[in-house]
């Protein structure tokens, strides 16, 4: 990797104000795409900001009919959160699947939406549950959130603090793992909160989305059979060697239907 | 002595330290003063290389010095065996040189080296580089390179084929094909593999001004082929100027028994720059420089009778050589492939064809099973799909072509005698630990879930312990491959033992440890194993081909003959009796007839203190040496079952069990056996379902350029095997032992694949290439049901 800065931010302003003042400077939550990143020579950031120390972006509570994981939460604790398990435990059972035992001991909620990797499990759960994602300036909602590849409505000095999930009353996340990477090729998960219907998909295409006609189709009917008529287009889908669009689209309606049968 | 010789469940002598952390790899080796290498390698696959300029790189901090190809002239790296073309005529043997001379044939070709204080200081030094490439266009694949008009790797080169060799009489098997009732054929793709050994490759040379000998430390499965290559051919160096030492040395699946450029740029480089060099390849290295195996495409026809006897096979393969030739790449897809075309049976009449062909991809070599595997596959699935195609059940058309139990020695009809094996015996103990019979009601299960479940067999055989130099020799090899031993006994009767084979991962450390346990009845704490210096060990042609115990075994029981016979000797003076009356058994010689005896270690001491010792006639010291050349090639054989279920929704293919049961001759230690077996079937299910070296048909970039994309197996990939053994020993070493470290790669593949095209029978599917990925088995399965 090449030089960089280090510097362990004291707060959340503390961080805004370094990356505001330094276009070059990237923040650092687990590090776990950064920090390989850096290693490859893939990029040459001037400084990295550790959030790391800021006691506040970390936790999990219930707030009334939600559940807020502070940003710097790790994967491995929202996995083992009685609070969460209890209240949904199909972002339980996601984040218990993100990566490996090491990725989910270092990595973040919020360095994962940030970072929005279109294969990354999270976004799909943050979406599907219509989740509010806080920073230090405002709350956005999930469907303004996740802009496009590896894109999100952050501004340059905003920082994630954390993700508010509302609770719902059924949800399952099923996953299509690619084979090595163990990232998704296809991962939906669908949702039904306050009697809406949600259904988000990640690894498919090059951001997070919502697959809506499933969406109707479910609140109509909340079971998989209502799916069976339903595709998803191809076409603007990720293509690689492990998966064409067409599988990818294919295995959408495979991974819904799942997700309906597991959720119950 | 039972409990640490011969047969004994022994736990590993290298356990505690490779347990502990306490092994010791070439990266943790450091030399006072060391500094380090960074190769740069090109970003192209097929390109000229014009003005290199590193004056930028030289004046970067740190910097000691950069060599390009115009520095370092020394030899190329030389390839150890010669194939003929059908008419006679010799391979094309192009130049392979250390770093690029002009032109670079792959993406990551060595182009240059910079040596520096700190390995990120040859790094960033690396980047300043200014290479004018001209690219020229890519040809990684073989149809690419064998295309009229393609481009050339190598000027002389016409075609970009190697070789275009054959074994058997074309004109009689197509006769025999002609006239046959029936008439099965394949298509087949031996998919490429990256090694991904869990240690990289990895170097450090150090040179002395003082004695002018050179150092090199490297993770190699042959040190002393390394330093016979390197010092003969490239550097120009003697051996007893030169000492390689392979230490640890952490998986090597064939990858590393090649000499490879680095080793020989540290070397050369090192004695420029009077500092020690240390190299640590990165994993992308890894994927871009360490050989690569398979790739084969092959065409086979089968030949039968009305009742299913073989009649004849023809094969006509073409084998991806990659960029140049690696040190044994010619014999892999020749002699260690259409070789064992035969298998387990009686196939009276067989061809096979072979055309090697260079393409801008890394180089290809040996990997565990070499040619072997490959042969496997092209006759066990074609076997399979003749017993589908005339609804004979596999197990039953295997047993009626396998070679008789008392047909031994049998004279295959491709060049091979097997000397022994019992083919009937492991079918039979695959199919009781496979419940073949209880398959029917399983596959009915999965059907009323959905799934598509199906069993597949392999009976594998293979040629090991290689080889018989004479043999090999008039088959072109420019190598001996006999195997050395010494056995040095101390005064106190302990012992140390030197061998030419290297440990990798074997474990014969313990191994031979126990078959000098079980000799001299020596208990296996006080006996350590040396292997991996060419300093200590005379010689060596080191391990691969399932060699060590069969070649470099055979070399220590002969050593220990020489042992026990001097000690007779001794025993007789002491005891004041006849040679002839001395007998020695259970660690003591004794006075036939009679309660007169004497230990082992007494033996030893008075050979080292000679107070009372027939100095006349017989040196002091007990320290013997013994080389062992094979009279044959062991054939280690055994059949393979697999069982898969598939997930028609999504393709996805589960090995739900995987049987092995094998014929290695003598078990010296079931366990590591046992552990061997398991490695080669992971690696075999590996290839089968996951594994696949995927390159850009345009750009010849290497898309599966890490573990991201390139699947190696996991534990969750693979079920628990049942792994069994039946021995028939091998009748022409002394310990009757085989080999068993390649099998699992060796019949896996062909046992999943079998199984898989058996559960896609159930939807009118009846081939499908590896790796059985699940996008390619949801298509073959949707496009078969929209049809």
């Amino acid at each position: 990797m090449y030089d960089f800065k280090y510097q362990k931010a004291a707060s959340v302003a503390d961080a805004a104000k370094v990356i505001g003042a330094d276009g070059e400077a990237k923040l650092v939550a687990g590090g776990m795409t950064l920090i390989p990143t850096l290693k490859q020579r893939l990029a040459k950031p001037s400084a990295l900001i550790d959030l790391g120390g800021i006691a506040e972006l970390k936790g999990i509570r219930r707030e009334g009919n939600a559940i807020v994981i502070g940003a710097m939460t790790k994967h491995v604790d929202v996995a083992n959160s009685p609070e969460v398990k209890s209240a949904i435990p199909a972002l339980a059972e996601l984040a218990s699947h993100i990566g490996d035992p090491a990725v989910r001991n270092r990595g973040t909620i919020g360095g994962s939406i940030a970072n929005n990797d279109p294969a990354a499990d999270y976004p799909s759960a943050v979406v599907a549950l219509n989740a509010t994602v806080i920073t230090n300036k405002r709350k956005i909602a999930a469907d303004d959130f996740f802009k496009a590849l590896f894109e999100t409505a952050l501004g340059s000095d905003e920082i994630v603090t954390a993700v508010s999930f509302p609770i719902p009353e059924k949800a399952a996340y099923m996953k299509f793992p690619n084979p090595a990477s163990r990232y998704a090729i296809v991962g939906t998960f669908v949702a039904k909160t306050g009697g809406n219907v949600r259904v988000g998909v990640t690894g498919a295409g090059p951001c997070v989305f919502r697959w809506k006609e499933a969406e109707a189709a479910l609140g109509k009917s909340w079971n998989g059979d209502a799916l069976k008529n339903l595709s998803v287009k191809a076409d603007g889908l990720n293509s690689d060697i492990h998966a064409s669009s067409e599988y990818r689209a294919h295995l959408i309606g495979v991974m819904a239907r799942r997700a309906v049968a597991k959720a119950g | 002595m039972a409990d640490t010789g011969i047969g004994a469940a022994v736990r590993r002598k290298e356990d505690f330290r490779f347990l502990t952390g306490k092994g010791n790899y070439v990266d943790d080796i450091n030399r006072p003063n060391q500094a380090y290498a960074y190769i740069l390698r090109s970003p192209h696959a097929h390109a000229m290389v014009g003005k290199i300029d590193t004056s930028k790189a030289k004046a970067a901090p740190g910097v000691i010095a950069v060599f390009t190809g115009e520095d370092i002239k020394v030899g190329g790296l030389p390839c150890g065996w010669v194939v003929k073309f059908k008419d006679g005529s010799p391979q094309h043997e192009p130049p392979h040189p250390v770093l690029a001379q002009g032109k670079v044939r792959h993406v990551g070709d060595p182009v240059a080296v910079v040596i520096a204080d700190m390995k990120a200081q040859a790094k960033d030094a690396a980047e300043l580089i200014e290479v004018d490439y001209q690219p020229l266009p890519a040809i990684p694949t073989m149809e690419a390179a064998t295309k009229s008009g393609a481009p050339l790797l190598f000027e002389n080169v016409p075609n970009n084929i190697c070789y275009d060799w054959a074994i058997g009489d074309e004109a009689a098997v197509d006769a025999i094909i002609a006239k046959a009732a029936h008439v099965t054929k394949i298509e087949i793709v031996n998919n490429r593999l990256v090694a991904n050994a869990m240690e990289p490759r990895a170097a450090i040379a150090e040179y002395d001004f003082g004695t002018g000998e050179h150092l090199l430390y490297t993770t190699s499965q042959n040190p002393h082929a390394i330093r016979l290559l390197m010092g003969a051919f490239v550097l120009q160096l003697p051996e007893h100027k030169l000492r390689v030492i392979a230490p640890d040395v952490g998986g090597g699946f064939g990858s590393k028994i090649f000499l490879y450029a680095e080793e020989c740029i540290l070397t050369w480089a090192s004695a420029q720059v009077k500092r020690p060099i240390k190299w640590t390849a990165e994993r992308g290295e890894s994927f871009a420089s360490d050989a690569q195996g398979r790739d084969h495409v092959t065409h086979a026809e089968l030949a039968l009778d009305k009742d299913g006897k073989f009649l004849a096979l023809k094969v006509s393969t073409q084998a991806n050589l990659g960029a140049y030739l690696s040190t044994f790449a010619p014999a892999v897809p020749t002699y260690l492939y259409a070789t064992l075309l035969a298998g387990t049976y009686t196939t009276p009449a067989i061809y096979a064809e072979v055309k090697a062909i260079f393409t801008n991809t890394v180089p290809v070599d040996a990997y565990r099973g070499a040619g072997r595997p490959e042969a496997c596959y092209v006759v066990e699935r074609i076997v399979s799909k003749a017993a589908q195609e005339l609804t004979i059940d596999p197990a039953e058309l295997r047993r009626r072509n396998f070679i008789a139990k008392d047909a031994y020695p049998y004279q295959t009809p491709v060049a091979l005698a097997y000397d022994s094996g019992d083919y009937f015996a492991t079918l039979d103990m695959a199919l009781k630990a496979a419940d073949y019979a209880g398959f029917g009601l399983r596959r009915e299960e999965a059907a009323k879930h959905g799934k598509l479940r199906g069993i597949g067999l392999a009976s594998y055989i293979e040629a090991c312990g290689v080889a018989p130099s004479a043999v090999a020799g008039a088959l072109g090899a420019r190598a001996g491959l006999y195997e050395m031993a010494e056995v040095r006994v101390h005064p106190t009767g302990s012992i140390t033992m030197f061998t030419g084979t290297h440990s990798h991962g074997q474990s014969h450390e313990t191994t031979f440890a126990q078959v000098i346990s079980d000799r001299l009845g020596v208990p296996i704490e006080n006996i350590d194993v040396v292997h991996g210096d060419t300093a200590k060990s005379a010689f060596g042609m080191g391990t691969y081909g399932s060699r060590s115990l069969p070649v470099g075994g055979s070399a220590l029981v002969k050593a220990l003959d020489k042992v026990v016979d001097k000690g007779k000797k001794i025993a007789a003076h002491l005891m004041e009796a006849s040679e002839a009356d001395i007998e020695f058994k259970n660690g003591a010689y004794t006075v036939a007839g009679t309660d007169k005896n004497v230990p082992f270690g007494a033996v030893a001491f008075a050979a080292y203190v000679p107070h009372n010792y027939p100095l006349e006639t017989l040196e002091p010291g007990l320290d013997e040496t013994a080389y062992y050349d094979p009279k044959n090639f062991t054939f280690p054989s055994g059949t393979h079952i697999a069982e898969v279920e598939i997930d028609r929704d999504t393709g996805e293919v589960k090995l739900v069990n995987l049987v092995a049961a094998d014929d290695f001759g003598t078990i010296v230690n079931p366990m590591v056996v046992e552990g061997q077996v398991h490695g080669g079937l992971a690696q075999g299910v590996g290839q089968a379902l996951l594994e696949n070296a995927v390159y850009d048909a345009e750009s010849g970039q290497l898309i599966t350029g890490s573990l991201m994309d390139y699947c190696m197996p996991r534990a969750d990939n693979l079920p628990s095997f049942t792994v069994g053994t039946h021995v028939t020993k091998c009748t022409h070493n002394p310990l009757g032992v085989k080999g068993c470290g390649e099998a699992g790669a060796i019949g896996a593949p062909a046992a999943v694949m079998n199984a898989v095209v058996d559960a896609l029978n159930a939807v009118g599917v009846n081939d499908l290439t590896m790796p059985a990925t699940p996008e390619k088995v949801w298509r073959a399965i949707h496009r078969r049901l929209a049809a």
